[in-house]
């Protein structure tokens, strides 16, 4: 139980600098993909949404993956930290997967035909939105802080093991329903302006998802440290 | 005494409490044939058969009335304090875990009991042997679907709009059970060959495995003040 109100203002201003340079280098993806990419052939303008689009959805995993690692380290040492940090990755988390459904179906309706299709990965956002809704439900349910970050430490751990499951679901579920394709991207091998382009949107995206979580983190230390002082 | 004593003791007792009013077995079977019922209303006669439908909805119906039943799990032993009492027992908590989750077993495999001869009836599925296994995978679901739930409505039962928190928590986790359950039942009511069953019926099996375990583990720290 080790959290100073110093280091929150610390870590909260060190995540501004880290989420600065991610806007910056986000600017600068931009202008690689409108600029410096060849469009694709057939989907043309289009595509320019994947050097966006993948990388949110690796960053919401990444986020989801370290909110329940940092549930089990929470439920083994009780250490405060962890639940701060849960909290902050799963919130973080939580806004790469809105990006990612977002822009899929803006993807979709030029490229599928269609605004939504049930594709297995946007399947699986979806799911794991809704997971990590109920886990923000539950937070919000609970009024004592530990028994709060116990609680929220139980579903994310219990979270983390779903996910496999739902890798699984969306796949067979996929491989179940023929999909109205207009356009098939049957994984074409990239030129090498698009991969250096995509490489770096996944670059880009962790620097994002540092600085976020780090100024979530210290928002949520400076938090909890008053809930304390309060009780 | 033995752990498995212990949980049978504790099942026997929150079913013996069951038992004695009904009031929680009645409500919840109700609700099942209430939501059997809704589709019936809901659906486009014209359009979409009954026996096109039954598959989806014994499982949309497993899947509401299991939450129902759970949200009752632990209320009773809130109301009155009841669960310190036994916290205060020099049992394990393992135990505790155990009995109940074998009484909210019992419990939703009553209530899918009851209910299951009305979805044949209302939605005109045949009768043949293959029912037997549909029955038997309701039971599969239902293992791993009441481990998670045990947790859940424990953690529920503490928290601010209990009723309204079990299902949003536990819902994410029934798709992928509910998804192997029904697509095993579609392949069993079409008499499809039992090597295409038995993948899902693995996975099912998988999923109770894993989360009937993981749920032992997490339990004692859910109980604990």
């Amino acid at each position: 139980m080790t959290l100073e109100a110093a280091s929150a203002g610390q870590q909260i201003s060190r995540g501004r600098i880290v989420t600065l340079i991610g806007v910056v280098a986000l600017v600068v993806l931009y202008v690689m993909a409108l600029q410096f990419t060849p469009p694709e052939r057939f989907q043309g303008l289009a595509q320019k949404i994947f050097y966006i689009h993948p990388p949110a959805a690796y960053a919401m995993q990444m986020a989801f993956i370290f909110t329940g690692i940092a549930s089990l380290l929470y439920l083994l040492l009780h250490d405060a930290r962890f639940d701060v940090f849960a909290e902050a990755s799963a919130e973080v988390g939580m806004m790469f997967g809105l990006i990612v459904v977002i822009t899929g179906p803006i993807w979709g309706r030029p490229a599928w035909g269609t605004w939504w299709e049930w594709e297995p990965r946007l399947t699986f956002t979806v799911m794991e939105i809704d997971l990590f809704g109920g886990y923000f439900a539950l937070r919000g349910a609970v009024r004592d802080p530990a028994e709060r970050a116990k609680f929220a430490a139980v579903m994310g751990l219990m979270a983390l093991v779903l996910v496999p499951f739902n890798h699984l679901t969306v796949y067979l579920f996929a491989s179940q329903h023929p999909q109205p394709v207009v356009i098939k991207t049957s994984k074409p091998e990239l030129p090498f302006e698009m991969l250096r382009t995509f490489l770096t949107g996944f670059v880009v995206f962790t620097i994002l998802y540092l600085g976020l979580v780090m100024q979530r983190y210290g928002i949520g230390a400076r938090a909890a440290i008053q809930e304390a002082a309060d009780a | 005494m033995s752990v498995l004593r212990v949980a049978l003791l504790i099942a026997r007792k929150d079913l013996r409490i069951e038992w004695r009013s009904r009031t929680a077995i009645h409500t919840a079977t109700l609700f099942a044939v209430l939501v059997l019922l809704t589709v019936v209303f809901a659906r486009d006669g014209g359009a979409v058969s009954l026996v096109t439908l039954a598959p989806s909805v014994l499982w949309i119906t497993i899947a509401l009335a299991s939450l129902v039943a759970l949200n009752r799990a632990f209320t009773l032993e809130r109301e009155h304090a009841a669960l310190e009492g036994i916290l205060l027992a020099p049992v394990p908590r393992s135990a505790l875990f155990l009995g109940k989750w074998l009484a909210n077993l019992t419990f939703v495999m009553v209530v899918v009991a009851i209910t299951f001869p009305l979805w044949i009836l209302f939605y005109g599925v045949a009768v043949t042997p293959a029912l037997i296994p549909v029955a038997g995978v309701a039971v599969l679901a239902s293992i791993g679907i009441t481990a998670i739930g045990t947790v859940f409505s424990a953690m529920a039962v503490r928290t601010r709009h209990a009723e309204l928190l079990l299902p949003v928590l536990m819902l994410p986790f029934l798709l992928p059970p509910i998804y192997f359950a029904a697509q095993s039942t579609v392949r069993l009511l079409s008499g499809r060959p039992l090597e295409e069953l038995w993948g899902w019926l693995r996975f099912l099996a998988l999923y109770d495995l894993a989360f009937a375990m993981l749920a032992a583990m997490l339990f004692p720290a859910v109980v604990d003040e």
